[in-house]
């Protein structure tokens, strides 16, 4: 019989995991994927949407359409995992079986965990979201534009940073830089949390007329006064507020019991294992480790769960272990981008901004569809690979 | 003034700005003059708490490092 092998979500990790056993294992594996929409959505294209560079139909395609065809695709919510039964619960009644079971249900937006957030203010993180920004900024003659967030850890951490390097650009193109601010309420002292892109970030930053309040932990706002307050007691007004909205993972995994209080998975940053289970893995944003919620992450995690399942299947000790590689691109504005790539022992050390990133962002965005998922994009291409560095 | 932890706040093994997140969220209910204690893995968090009593004017009391672990005992000052 051939081992049977839930995925719960159909996003880049899950999709990815689910392609890689299936074409390593044929058939010595069965593989479920459990998807309660049965979309798989890019999200990092949200950011283009809001500026008026992409089209939310672009961003979006039937995950059965990029999934093996011996992979089975079930559109259902679970709605609980029993790791000790080797089961999950799905909305509709019915219990599914597994011998392995891979958790990637990523992280879900929970904004009124903010007083005032859903009223006052805009944000980039939901298709939805980022529509509605983009027809405000149609809208508006200039004023204060303030960019903050609302709640840590968040997915994309560079994405507030490029959203005000290319609302600096949008005002600009449209003469409306003059009559307008812009500023980053930064959670911590510098622009972004790694230092050496801070570094890169906040010249430029400087150059452009971007203001950078630090310290600034978005605790309310208040909608009909439009100011927002942080938990540190400062209170900045407003005319356009941006907020990346506070994160969880997701339903399931808190109904479950297996999650932190924030339901994020407690995950062996090495075997990517949840809570001691060596037949349940988690990957991408779901997980509690102390990287960057991205699909990057995804992306470099799903070989390693992919690997030490068929290791499993096939009898033999599992061998892969996930090292924290991460890569992100890092838009500047202006039509140059830097990159940031790195690993749980190697800080990044980000290039100069120039038109060669950004021409690779662009291009990884449109030719995403027909190699990640597929698991085309050779682990080691080096396009991918951090830059050996020497710390 | 008190001289006992009010709360202890255990950040190992989370990246910065987690720990001073945590710690903005927890001191607001605390009482003026209450410690809070947070222990850290991250080597950034010695600059950012730093930099985060500096800026928000509560006092950093005490601060040491044992086995890569910091420990850092802040007084709620206003």
């Amino acid at each position: 019989m051939p081992a049977r092998v839930v995925v719960l979500g159909g996003g880049v990790g899950g999709t990815l995991v689910a392609n890689l056993l299936d074409k390593e294992l044929g058939r010595d594996v069965h593989v479920t994927v459990v998807d309660p929409t049965g979309m798989h959505d890019y999200q990092p294209g949200y950011l283009y949407v809001a500026l008026g560079q992409a089209k939310g139909h672009w961003l979006s395609r039937e995950e059965r359409s990029l999934l093996r065809p011996g992979v089975d695709l079930a559109i259902e919510e679970a709605i609980r995992i029993h790791p000790d039964a080797g089961s999950v619960q799905l909305a509709r009644g019915s219990n599914l079986e597994w011998d392995y079971l891979v958790v990637a249900t990523g992280a879900r937006l929970v904004p009124d965990q903010i007083p005032g957030l859903v009223d006052g203010s805009f944000e980039f993180y939901s298709l939805a979201g980022a529509e509605r920004l983009g027809q405000e900024l149609r809208r508006i003659r200039g004023g204060r534009i303030k960019v903050g967030i609302a709640g840590i850890p968040y997915k994309c951490p560079p994405a507030p940073i490029e959203f005000t390097f290319m609302v600096d650009g949008y005002l600009r193109e449209h003469d409306l830089r003059d009559r307008s601010e812009v500023e980053l309420l930064s959670p911590l002292n510098r622009a972004f949390t790694i230092e050496s892109a801070s570094k890169l970030i906040q010249p430029i930053m400087e150059r452009r007329g971007i203001g950078l309040t630090t310290f600034f932990n978005v605790e309310s706002v208040d909608p009909s006064a439009h100011t927002v307050e942080s938990l540190e007691g400062e209170k900045q007004e407003y005319d356009l507020l941006v907020l990346v909205p506070p994160h969880e993972g997701a339903e399931v995994v808190k109904a479950s019991d297996l999650g932190d209080a924030s339901g994020w998975l407690p995950t062996d940053r090495a075997t990517l294992n949840v809570g001691g289970y060596d037949n349940v893995f988690a990957l991408g944003d779901a997980t509690d480790l102390p990287i960057s919620k991205s699909g990057s992450t995804a992306h470099f995690e799903a070989p390693v769960i992919a690997s030490r399942i068929a290791s499993l299947v096939n009898g033999t000790a599992p061998k892969t272990n996930y090292g924290g590689r991460v890569m992100c691109f890092l838009e500047t504005g202006d039509g140059r981008a830097t990159s940031l790539r790195f690993d749980y022992e190697h800080p990044p050390i980000p290039p100069k901004p120039n038109r060669a990133w950004h021409v690779a962002k662009w291009l990884f965005n449109r030719l995403y569809w027909e190699t990640v998922p597929q698991g085309r994009l050779p682990e080691r291409a080096p396009f991918t690979t951090p830059k050996e560095v020497t710390s | 003034m008190s001289s006992t932890i009010a709360k202890l706040l255990d950040m190992r093994g989370f990246s910065c700005p987690l720990p001073i997140a945590r710690t903005a969220q927890a001191i607001r209910e605390l009482s003026v003059g209450d410690l809070i204690e947070v222990h850290a893995t991250d080597p950034g968090s010695v600059p950012d708490f730093d930099a985060w009593c500096t800026t928000t004017g509560h006092e950093l009391v005490e601060r040491t490092e044992a086995d890569g672990v910091y420990r850092f005992v802040i007084r709620k000052a206003r």
